[in-house]
């Protein structure tokens, strides 16, 4: 039924507007804090980030196209493209399953010790790479721990490509678990009772209902740790030994190159570790997006 | 808890004329309400095997003890409901019927299933289909997807053909009304929908027991009131031995065949609904099934005294005179603007309220207690009492109960 017409009319919206500057509303600051904020952060955004990322490709490029890719024309540096992609190829699957593994611990189950676990996890957050480094170096060097027992035993880890290996693992086990573990709480563990209830075993759980649940989750904490581990300079440096063309990474292999004033080379070889930044930026922000709507599902079926 | 003392028992008035408007001694007010279904299920009861059956069981989890040895059979092709407030061990009595909770490791307890030990078994052994509250569905699996889990993991030996699995599948899709949803994600689906599917999955791997912890909890009222009548219609299709677990006492009495009534970690009463309903055993099954008035009266040489009323209380002959809690259901009163000469007790009428299917007057005495009395419409309408005016009372049944521990 319609309602009978109010003989009411209102004013036409135009003549509630004041003339004069726009006033604001009772949520928002004032025009000049506004600016002040807005301005400030452009002003250090580019004078930190902006004005860098600019000048990696500037000096990498300031001698043409061609001084650029012939900086890539060089056995040392193809050495380190295979030495980084062996490093990260070895301690991104290492990581992957490590950090599965704990935060399927963490988030499913109830154990003692298991913020000791956590506190752990976060521990390459916390110690200086060049420290973690140096652990290492303290283990498995000549005047090291074992050190005596390897040499006899004729195994090289510092100096070499396992302890490398063993550097990028330690500095990036946390990426993998600190994504999951969140997810996997929020999640909790009905789903897992519900397929072992209709009879799944542990792993058809794991595979066929734990893995898909976080699979965004994990693809940007592998995607962060591939970054990380292709990127990491300090600890690798320390266990390195800066053999060239045999323990020198891609970041190792630009400081030498910078250090030698090869700047157009070690520019370049920069502008490629730059340009892997901004492609794992956006896969990143992508997978950001997905995350969160997983998360916001778990948290309306609660 | 203090274990009470507990009767049914029936008003009487000292005046021997008054006994006229009571049931006698012994009977109660069920039998001439719901007089055949009952003893119907009675003899179903009787004349079937036991199903589950689950003795001595404790839980403790820390210091807290969520269950304190109890001890359950339920009958094949029956459904039971485990009734109680949050915290009364229901839903770990569930869970430790399937098998995703370990009871304490006692002497004596046991867990069976049509006789059979299985209380070593993992609860993918025990053949039981399993509905959580929040539905557990399987999210970035759909619809069809979530029922097929559980014949899709069968080991190859037992698993069925596709087409079995489709077959299977959308019968029972069908079963639950959702067929033309078999393609869709949880997500996609309202509450009432996703448990359903829940359902539907349970149900899939063809379990011998059916457990339902408190699967209508998350869905608003209105949707859990057609989907227990559904659930109900169901039952009666397939006939599977099913135990839900609730702590809405209408949901209980409405669907269950047979209703356990839990209070702290215990079983404080099990019967049909009627049974429970109407004939508590505990003051605790009195409070939590319906509504009650509760009144503090006297117990002396097997009467019980309310003001002018007494009540025979035959459980206590003592001379000396105990505290008693006298309850009285707001259905089973009369108001009357004059005395009859009956034993009744007056009140002032505080409020009324006839939007409903009765209509609810508020009373208070005059030692001020409060008491609602639910009259049907059409008397109410024909008494049409005022706020403010004072009527007398006159209460068709009580229940007296007394702390044992004073006895």
């Amino acid at each position: 039924m319609d309602a009978p017409a109010l003989p009411v009319t209102l004013e036409s919206p135009e003549s509630w507007q004041v003339a004069g500057p726009r006033l604001r509303t009772a949520t928002e600051e004032s025009t000049w804090v506004r600016w002040l904020l807005v301005g400030s952060t452009l002003l250090f955004l580019t004078l930190v980030l902006f004005v860098p990322l600019a000048a990696i490709f500037a000096e990498a490029l300031r001698k043409g196209w061609e001084a650029y890719f012939a900086s890539f024309d060089n056995a040392n540096f193809w050495a380190a493209v295979r030495l980084t992609f062996l490093a990260t190829g070895i301690s991104v699957p290492a990581n992957l399953i490590f950090g599965v593994a704990a935060s399927w611990a963490i988030a499913k189950f109830d154990f003692r010790g298991k913020s000791l676990l956590i506190t752990l996890i976060d521990l390459p957050f916390a110690v200086s790479p060049v420290v973690s480094g140096l652990i290492y170096v303290l283990l498995f060097g000549m005047t090291g721990w074992l050190g005596p027992w390897l040499a006899t035993n004729d195994i090289q880890i510092i100096f070499a490509v396992p302890g490398i290996v063993l550097a990028t693992i330690f500095v990036t086990f946390p990426f993998v678990a600190r994504e999951l573990i969140p997810l996997m709480q929020e999640q909790g563990s009905e789903e897992e009772q519900a397929a072992i209830s209709l009879g799944a075993n542990g792993w058809q759980t794991f595979f066929r209902v734990t893995l898909p649940n976080v699979k965004w989750a994990l693809l940007y904490g592998v995607i962060l740790s591939t970054a990380r581990a292709m990127g990491e300079f300090g600890a690798v440096s320390v266990v390195s030994g800066h053999i060239r063309g045999k323990t020198n990474t891609l970041p190792l292999h630009i400081e030498v190159l910078y250090n030698e004033y090869n700047f157009v080379a070690a520019f370049a070889v920069a502008s490629l570790l730059t340009l892997l930044a901004l492609v794992t930026l956006v896969l990143k922000t992508t997978l950001e997006w997905r995350i969160q709507r997983d998360l916001e599902e778990a948290s309306r079926s609660v | 808890m203090a274990s009470l003392q507990t009767q049914h028992a029936v008003l009487a008035s000292k005046a021997p004329q008054s006994g006229s408007f009571f049931d006698e001694p012994g009977s109660n007010v069920r039998n001439s309400n719901i007089p055949s279904q009952k003893s119907e299920r009675q003899q179903e009861q009787d004349s079937t095997t036991m199903s589950i059956d689950v003795q001595h069981i404790s839980k403790t989890f820390g210091t807290f003890r969520a269950l304190d040895d109890v001890s359950l059979k339920i009958n094949d092709g029956e459904l039971v409901a485990l009734l109680g407030p949050s915290g009364s061990g229901k839903t770990t009595l569930l869970r430790i019927i399937a098998g995703l909770e370990a009871p304490d490791p006692n002497p004596g307890t046991s867990i069976r299933f049509y006789d059979e030990d299985v209380s070593r078994r993992a609860v993918g052994e025990r053949q039981v289909g399993f509905v959580f509250q929040h539905y557990a569905l399987f999210r970035h699996m759909t619809v069809f997807e979530n029922v097929a889990f559980g014949l899709r993991v069968r080991h190859k030996s037992t698993r069925p053909s596709k087409e079995e699995i489709r077959d299977r599948v959308e019968r029972l899709l069908s079963l639950v009304q959702l067929a033309q949803f078999s393609k869709r994600y949880p997500s996609q689906l309202s509450g009432g929908q996703r448990q359903r599917v829940a359902l539907a999955r349970a149900l899939a791997v063809e379990p011998k027991v059916l457990l339902l912890d408190e699967p209508f909890g998350a869905l608003d009222a209105q949707v859990r009131k057609g989907l227990r009548a559904w659930l109900r219609r169901l039952h009666e299709e397939i006939h599977i031995t099913s135990v839900l677990v609730t702590h809405d006492q209408e949901e209980a009495l409405e669907v269950a065949d047979r209703v356990v009534v839990m209070n702290n970690s215990k079983i404080e009463q099990e019967g049909s609904p009627d049974e429970v309903f109407h004939s508590a055993k505990t003051q605790f099954v009195m409070e939590f099934l319906g509504q009650v008035n509760v009144f503090h009266g006297r117990v002396q040489r097997g009467k019980a005294t309310l003001g002018d009323l007494t009540v025979d209380y035959p459980h206590y002959s003592g001379e000396h005179e105990q505290p008693a809690t006298v309850y009285m259901r707001p259905h089973e009163f009369e108001i009357r603007r004059a005395s009859n000469g009956k034993p009744s007790f007056p009140a002032r009428i505080t409020r009324t309220h006839s939007a409903g299917a009765v209509a609810r007057v508020f009373l208070e005495t005059e030692d001020a207690a409060s008491v609602l009395v639910e009259l049907p419409l059409d008397e109410f309408a024909q008494l049409a009492l005022q706020e403010g005016e004072t009527v007398h009372l006159y209460p068709k049944n009580a229940r007296v109960f007394v702390p044992s521990e004073s006895q």
